[in-house]
């Protein structure tokens, strides 16, 4: 890195306010050719904003963007391209039932001969190693591969700069230490990377530099091979942070749900179907489900609920009754709550408060309703002891569950749950998108849970919180689940393994899986 | 400077109510113009349309026997359209409601007692619901959109009563005329008001009204009813089956426009005959949206709209004003009434053409 290039992206001052929110509230930051970036921050701390700013998505309300030492304005994300600024977006806009070329080819700006796209295409992969066949439908692509199509699609343009939102949250291990050279090899060309991530482990295995935002204010930034996880964590919380305690010499009681040869058709043309799953968890127990998105987890959940009934209903029992066949109320009454990874909309109604919301899933367990009325006035109660015992930030109980933040809608969701007191917990993603202070808050409440003898079964993309959180786990991969891993025994590789880093070919991750033994 | 719509953060309650009494004042604004414009008397025909039927005391009993079939039918909407459901097709379960009574009373001419009336209001309603159950099952077993399908069946329903009054249920001493024999003495709704032709109807579709307010804001089925259309996954969640939802929807909707038809059977027309629809379940829809699918909100939706029905008779006859000028200013008010929902959910701001210098923050947290 040469000191006497001028700067590649320069911001000054950046604004930008929303209704009721500031979203960002004079940014400056620089970033350097060939540097490695982090953009840290809890959700809604205004990383997404300010990136949607310099990609031309959103105009600044005030505050000056330099590329290259001048000032631009960049009225659009085309522009943006024009400039040398290419994105990975978080989730892909990627069509299922076209090939990784057609989806190219689609997102150009220009027109290019397929064959000349496909030789470049060929060209880039080779040049940073993006393992990819260009003629596969996408369909039949892994998360991971299907990043790598935005990747080459944001690398065809020759970037100057190019920024990733959150890249990692749906590769496995493996997948992850790929991206990590592909991203090295192009930094090592002068490209500039601004890498968006809350993963902190990741940016200090990557990043030169962090800018950390808080409220919409750059809070510091720093070198992140100089801090600790800990202390860029407390920076991103402005506080410090809480461990979470588990309750030393507990034991584990019986086997409380009992999930036996459950399998779900898949539901769609690209549905995954749910295949011959069984494991079983006993009282006080957490149960993790490891996987990357889109392998079957969501199914799993909607199966587990009784949002999907089966046919079969010896496949799952709580305490030994037979729940296959009740649907979500029937069993809700037996003891089984769930929490689906969609907060909006699915675990919550947005239009609806958070006192009818507690309606939606507590009004049985709770005796909210008599002779077919609802007693608002038992719903706003259990609906303020959740919001006082969970800290849920609300304007009361009349607040609609939109006009919450997602950290705090989780919250509150979580603690409608658990406050209920099932024997069995089903949660999926349980501190996806929230922040490290609220996520802490959840898993002390998942643990104390347990610890008062419930049996918990977590899904999540997030192997750090499960390898926190849970006694036992397995891997979720196309609908069928691995063998049952203890949270000690398991390392990061054979997980990585088994979640599909060797995709698709069940030989060859069986063939790893022996040398990672024997090594 | 320029205008920008901006989201709000709560969708708001006040625009809420603000947007119909809007709509309706919009409406008789651009009602007069395009009544003006085209060479008629356009204030005159607003005044007629609006004003007469709320200043003549006399209008007001024809207001109220107007207003009835509307707010029973406009409740039964509401719950459909609040659970996303879309029964287009109420007027055909009107007449068919009003067909099952009438077949009841025809099998009942030479009785009498008490029970033959409250027997064709059952059949009716029975009727109405039976034959929003088509539309029903068709959805549920093979996924065919309801709009369409309900909206199609009155058309059959149509058919059906034209078959009925002309042939079969013709009344032999009515000089061939397209119609059935006159109700009994008790077949007959009898007189709420003496000395108004305000009929008992009118009274139980207050008592259903505020009924189904209870049911819509506090029971478990209006809860359901609300989930479902507003976020269907959440309801499956909830427990609440969508199925089951489109089923119960269908048969309260019906049931309650089959209701209204019995009504008018044994009430107004005293039979059935081919005049008999008088678009009553279209309108409805009207009534629906523009009393915000809240059975209270209905009831005044329902009067305001009787209220159209019977002005643009008046204007008719006063002005010379054509017979589709009030289907004309029923439709504005609908059309304006969509047009400004859209400041519920969004707030106007105007904007400068600089961007800001500075911003303040607004409220902090998010």
């Amino acid at each position: 890195m040469d000191a006497n290039l001028p700067l590649r992206l320069e911001l000054i001052g950046i604004t930008k306010s929303f209704p009721g929110v500031l979203a960002n509230d004079h940014v400056s930051f620089a970033v350097r050719p060939g540097e490695i970036h982090a953009l840290l921050g809890e959700n809604g701390a205004g990383k997404s904003t300010l990136v949607k700013m310099i990609y031309g998505i959103m105009q600044p309300d005030a505050g000056e963007i330099r590329w290259n030492g001048a000032p631009v304005t960049i009225h659009n994300p085309r522009e943006a391209r024009k400039l040398g600024i290419g994105m990975v977006f978080q989730h892909f806009s990627l069509f299922e039932a076209m090939t990784v070329l057609e989806n190219i080819a689609l997102g150009m700006d220009s027109k290019i001969a397929a064959r000349d796209l496909e030789a470049k295409i060929r060209e880039v992969m080779t040049t940073y190693g993006l393992n990819l066949e260009p003629h596969r439908v996408v369909s039949t692509l892994s998360v991971g591969e299907r990043q790598r199509i935005e990747i080459v699609r944001a690398l065809l343009l020759n970037p100057k700069l190019l920024i990733m939102d959150e890249p990692t949250s749906v590769l496995t291990p493996q997948e992850v230490s790929q991206l990590f050279d592909t991203l090295r090899k192009l930094a090592s060309e002068g490209c500039a990377i601004l890498y968006i991530s809350h993963k902190l482990h990741e940016i200090k295995a990557l990043c030169d530099t962090a800018t950390i935002l808080r409220g919409g204010k750059l809070v510091d930034t720093c070198d992140p091979r100089q801090e600790t996880s800990r202390s860029m964590a407390e920076k991103m919380i402005g506080g410090s942070l809480k461990d979470i305690v588990k309750p030393a010499g507990r034991t584990l009681g019986e086997a409380k749900f009992v999930v036996n040869k459950l399998s779900v058709p898949p539901v769609g043309e690209f549905g995954i179907a749910i295949d011959n799953v069984s494991f079983s968890v006993r009282a006080g127990e957490i149960f993790g489900i490891a996987g990357v998105a889109g392998n079957g987890q969501n199914a799993l959940l909607l199966a587990l609920s009784g949002e999907v009934v089966g046919n079969d209903g010896e496949a799952i029992t709580l305490d030994g009754i037979w729940l296959g066949r009740l649907n979500a109320k029937q069993r809700r009454l037996k003891g089984l709550a769930s929490v689906p990874e969609e907060r909006n909309g699915h675990a919550a109604v947005p239009d609806f408060s958070l006192s009818d919301n507690s309606v939606l899933t507590a009004r049985d367990r709770l005796k909210m309703v008599v002779s077919g009325l609802i007693r608002p006035g038992l719903a706003k109660a259990y609906t303020g002891r959740v919001i006082a015992e969970f800290g849920v930030k609300a304007q009361g109980v009349e607040a609609t569950a939109g006009s919450l933040s997602g950290g705090n809608l989780q919250k509150y969701i979580m603690g409608r749950e658990i406050l209920q007191r099932p024997t069995v917990l089903v949660v999926s993603q349980p501190t996806w998108g929230v922040d490290a202070g609220a996520a802490a808050a959840i898993h002390q409440a998942l643990v104390d849970l347990a610890a008062e003898g419930s049996a918990i079964v977590v899904i999540s993309q997030d192997l750090d919180e499960l390898l926190t959180l849970c006694d036992t786990m397995a891997v979720i991969n196309e609908g069928r689940l691995s063998r049952v891993l203890k949270a000690g025994e398991a390392s990061i590789e054979e997980i990585g393994l088994l979640m599909g880093g060797v995709h698709g070919d069940p030989n060859a991750t069986a063939h790893a899986m022996e040398q990672l033994h024997a090594s | 400077m320029r205008l920008k719509l901006e989201k709000r953060r709560e969708p708001s309650r006040l625009m809420l109510y603000v947007t119909p009494v809007a709509a309706v004042l919009l409406t008789m604004i651009v009602g007069a113009i395009i009544f003006s414009l085209i060479g008629y008397n356009g204030l005159g025909a607003v005044k007629e349309v609006f004003l007469t039927p709320i200043l003549n005391p006399i209008k007001w009993q024809e207001v109220a026997i107007k207003a009835s079939p509307l707010i029973l039918i406009g409740v039964g909407l509401a719950f459909g359209n609040r659970a996303a459901i879309w029964n287009i097709g109420a007027e055909g379960q009107y007449v068919v409601g009003a067909l099952a009574g009438t077949g009841v009373g025809l099998l009942t001419q030479n009785y009498t007692g008490f029970w033959i009336l409250p027997t064709m209001l059952v059949a009716g309603f029975i009727g109405g619901a039976a034959y929003g159950a088509i539309p029903a099952v068709l959805r549920t077993r093979f996924n065919v959109n309801e709009t369409l399908s309900s909206l199609m069946m009155t058309y059959v329903a149509i058919h059906l009563l034209n078959f009925l009054v002309t042939g079969p249920w013709k009344d032999p001493s009515g000089f061939s005329f397209p119609q059935t024999a006159l109700v009994t003495a008790d077949q007959t709704m009898p007189t709420l008001i003496p000395g108004t032709i305000v009929h008992w109807g009118v009274a139980l579709t207050l008592i259903i009204a505020v009924i189904m307010w209870v049911v819509m804001s506090r029971s478990v089925f209006g809860f359901q009813v609300r989930v479902v259309g507003s976020a269907p996954q959440a309801a499956r969640y909830g427990g609440f089956s969508q199925k089951r939802t489109i089923w119960l929807v269908f048969l309260l909707s019906g049931g309650l426009a089959g209701l209204a038809g019995i009504f008018e059977v044994t009430g107004p027309f005293q039979q059935m005959s081919l005049g008999f629809p008088s678009n009553y379940g279209f309108t409805a829809i009207i009534v629906a949206f523009l009393g915000r699918l809240n059975p209270l909100g209905v009831i005044v939706a329902g009067i305001v709209l009787a209220i159209t029905y019977v002005g643009g008779d008046i204007a008719q006859s006063a002005l010379q004003l054509p017979n589709a000028s009030k289907g004309i200013f029923q439709a504005m008010m609908l059309f304006f009434l969509l047009a400004s929902d859209i400041l519920v959910r969004y707030r106007l701001r105007v904007v400068s053409a600089a961007p800001a210098k500075d911003v303040q923050p607004v409220r902090s947290g998010a």
